[in-house]
């Protein structure tokens, strides 16, 4: 029973994470019904942005709440730069260009920050600045809450209470809204659709950001190819959930990583990576839409 | 006759190539006809179905893992008649993924366009975790010591090893150009188009829709499966590694930049993806840094973007010669 509350802990923990990176694919696969597999690699790029930052303002070894501050915007910002150069050079010349093309395209992306940060950062793992002392916070029958776990959970939660109120308080979120219901309408309603899909990177890269510094926070190894697996992970969960789904990202995200924890507990630790496509593929055939996606019928 | 006489002609450039360059050259050349068979098979479901298969890699993998396995319960025969070993093996691989290939294809066809990407990435991956966790198959380290060709000598004369697995080789690159390109003019591949052109419309008018991607799924697997076993005895060592979701992004890369429905294209892509990164291989040493892969995605952007129909859009090559001819007996 404890070990099963803890695997409880540690996969919300896990899957919070998840589901962050997880709402940047849901986010632009809703408005451009693009699979951003570059996504991932920005994913990266924001942990090595407060790789950098962190040595450069010296907080390297100080962990504590204002460390922690400090990296997320600096994770943030350069993520959210770095998206906006991706839609502005790689994507928006592609807008009218069939599927496929924007599909080769991000996965030319992904693989020139991939192959771009191992020429600069170099191939080997760097030991991630130490974001957060490490103490248990509270323990009940061998049951540990950590304090990483809790930070995790607490960034996650005020994040989607963020993303919540931009997205169905403000009128970009409303157009934001407008324009993944129907492009060219939006753009007839005085929506300027350009800005708003460059919001749209903006949003879900930023959240990549922050993720990428919990994960730094929680496992404090980074290395150029780091965001390929977690990036795929995130994307399962995001289809999961139904993707271009925002609600359903964040419960795709906690799905996977229950799941996974559970996988690694009870059943064997090689084959966590097959469990997850393993429920995509059954999800995906039974109910393709996804768990809270709407069933589309097609029209001729 | 013409494939026959085509088949001939390169096959004497084999000893043309056995005799003038050494074995690195020769190794690439037997990759690029592994990669114009990856490419081909997988423009029969991407190009001409319609459909989008981001798992090609595990097909491949199904492919080698089974002809290698073969071979070490079964050896090759001694002599010339090592090359019907080989042939044996490599069509039990491809009917080994083709297997595969049906039990993937036949649930996940039904879904459409970026879930059916999703679906096969996700049985590629799978296939690959499988065969790590798969220590018959020596899982994790790999698997050693799969026999390829040998050396056939007959008397005085000595047939290298080269030239018997480039003829194994080609005659497989050769079959599948010709399967697929007379496929695609028969009434089945008529059905394979009318599917990619407008699926409704294609139901309608009396095509099972199902069945058409499966049998082009089944197919392409084939295939795949074949290129596998050519990579596994020429390569003498599988590793799940090497059959990671960049193969199949690979594959997909060079169906794209050949042209969505050009076999032509395709083979033309092979080339070009294989040879590439090869070429760039003495920058490595003028800059110090491994710039390759970095030039290599650069040039994907900005072909999708400059030039986003591939080289020969769904044209064959064959297509701009006659155009050009009829257009000079116009003018005559």
């Amino acid at each position: 029973m404890e070990d099963f509350v803890q695997h409880i802990i540690n996969g919300v923990s896990l899957g919070s994470i998840y589901a962050l990176i997880a709402l940047g694919y849901t986010m632009v696969y809703g408005i451009l019904q693009l699979i951003n597999f570059a996504h991932s690699d920005v994913y990266m790029m924001g942990a090595f942005a407060s790789y950098y930052t962190a040595m450069f303002l010296g907080r390297d070894n100080q962990p504590g709440v204002g460390t922690l501050v400090i990296l997320l915007v600096a994770s943030m910002v350069a993520c959210s730069l770095l998206g906006l150069v991706i839609e502005r050079f790689c994507y928006r010349p592609l807008r009218k260009a069939p599927k496929l093309n924007i599909l080769i395209t991000a996965i030319g992306v992904s693989l020139f920050l991939e192959y771009f940060a191992q020429v600069v950062f170099g191939a080997d793992p760097k030991v991630f600045p130490s974001v957060l002392n490490d103490t248990v916070l509270a323990e009940m029958n061998g049951v540990q809450l950590k304090s990483s776990d809790v930070t995790v959970l607490a960034v996650t939660v005020i994040m989607m209470l963020i993303l919540n109120f931009v997205i169905y308080k403000t009128m970009l979120g409303k157009a934001m809204r407008a324009t993944s219901t129907n492009m060219s309408v939006a753009s007839l309603m005085g929506v300027n659709t350009d800005k708003i899909i460059a919001f749209t990177f903006i949003v879900g890269s930023s959240l990549a950001g922050v993720g990428s510094v919990l994960v730094g926070m929680k496992y404090p190894k980074i290395d150029p190819l780091m965001g390929m697996l977690i990036g795929l992970k995130a994307f399962v969960a995001a289809v999961l959930g139904g993707i271009g789904n925002i609600a359903g990202a964040v419960l795709g995200g906690l799905l996977m990583g229950v799941s996974e924890e559970m996988v690694v507990g009870y059943l064997s630790s090689t084959y966590r990576d097959a469990f997850a496509f393993g429920i995509l593929i059954v999800i995906l055939i039974f109910r393709p839409s996804g768990l809270l996606g709407k069933n589309s019928v097609e029209k001729v | 006759m013409k494939p026959l006489l085509v088949f001939a002609g390169l096959w004497l450039c084999g000893f043309a190539v056995d005799f003038s360059f050494d074995a690195f050259i020769q190794l690439i050349l037997i990759y690029i006809m592994i990669n114009m068979m990856l490419a081909m098979s997988l423009n029969l479901v991407n190009g001409y179905t319609g459909q989008f298969s981001l798992g090609h890699a595990g097909f491949m993998a199904v492919g080698a893992y089974t002809s290698g396995f073969l071979s070490t319960m079964l050896p090759p025969m001694a002599g010339g008649l090592q090359i019907f070993s080989y042939f044996f093996y490599a069509i039990s691989g491809g009917l080994a993924a083709a297997l595969a290939g049906w039990l993937v294809g036949l649930p996940s066809l039904r879904l459409k366009g970026d879930y059916l990407a999703i679906v096969t990435l996700g049985f590629g991956e799978i296939i690959r975790v499988i065969l790590l966790n798969t220590q018959a198959v020596g899982g994790a380290r790999g698997m050693y010591g799969i026999l390829g060709p040998t050396d056939w000598d007959l008397g005085g004369f000595v047939v290298s090893k080269f030239v018997i697995g480039y003829t194994h080789a080609l005659f497989w690159v050769v079959l599948c150009f010709l399967t697929i390109w007379r496929l695609i003019r028969s009434s089945h591949g008529r059905a394979f188009l009318s599917v990619r052109e407008d699926e409704v419309a294609a139901e309608a008018m009396g095509v099972n829709t199902t069945q058409a991607k499966v049998r082009a799924f089944v197919l392409s697997s084939f295939f795949a499966g074949v290129a596998g076993s050519i990579f596994a005895h020429y390569a003498n060592y599988l590793n799940p590694g090497s059959f990671a979701f960049m193969r199949s992004i690979d594959a997909v890369i060079m169906v794209v930049l050949g042209g969505m429905g050009s076999l032509s294209g395709s083979l033309l892509a092979a080339v070009f993806i294989t040879v590439l990164p090869e070429a760039l291989r003495p920058l490595k040493d003028l800059t110090g840094v491994d710039l390759r892969m970095v030039i290599y995605s650069l040039s994907l952007i900005l072909l999708m973007i400059l030039r986003p129909k591939g080289l020969f859009g769904s044209n064959e090559i064959t297509d701009f010669i006659r155009r050009k001819s009829s257009a000079q007996k116009v003018k005559a």
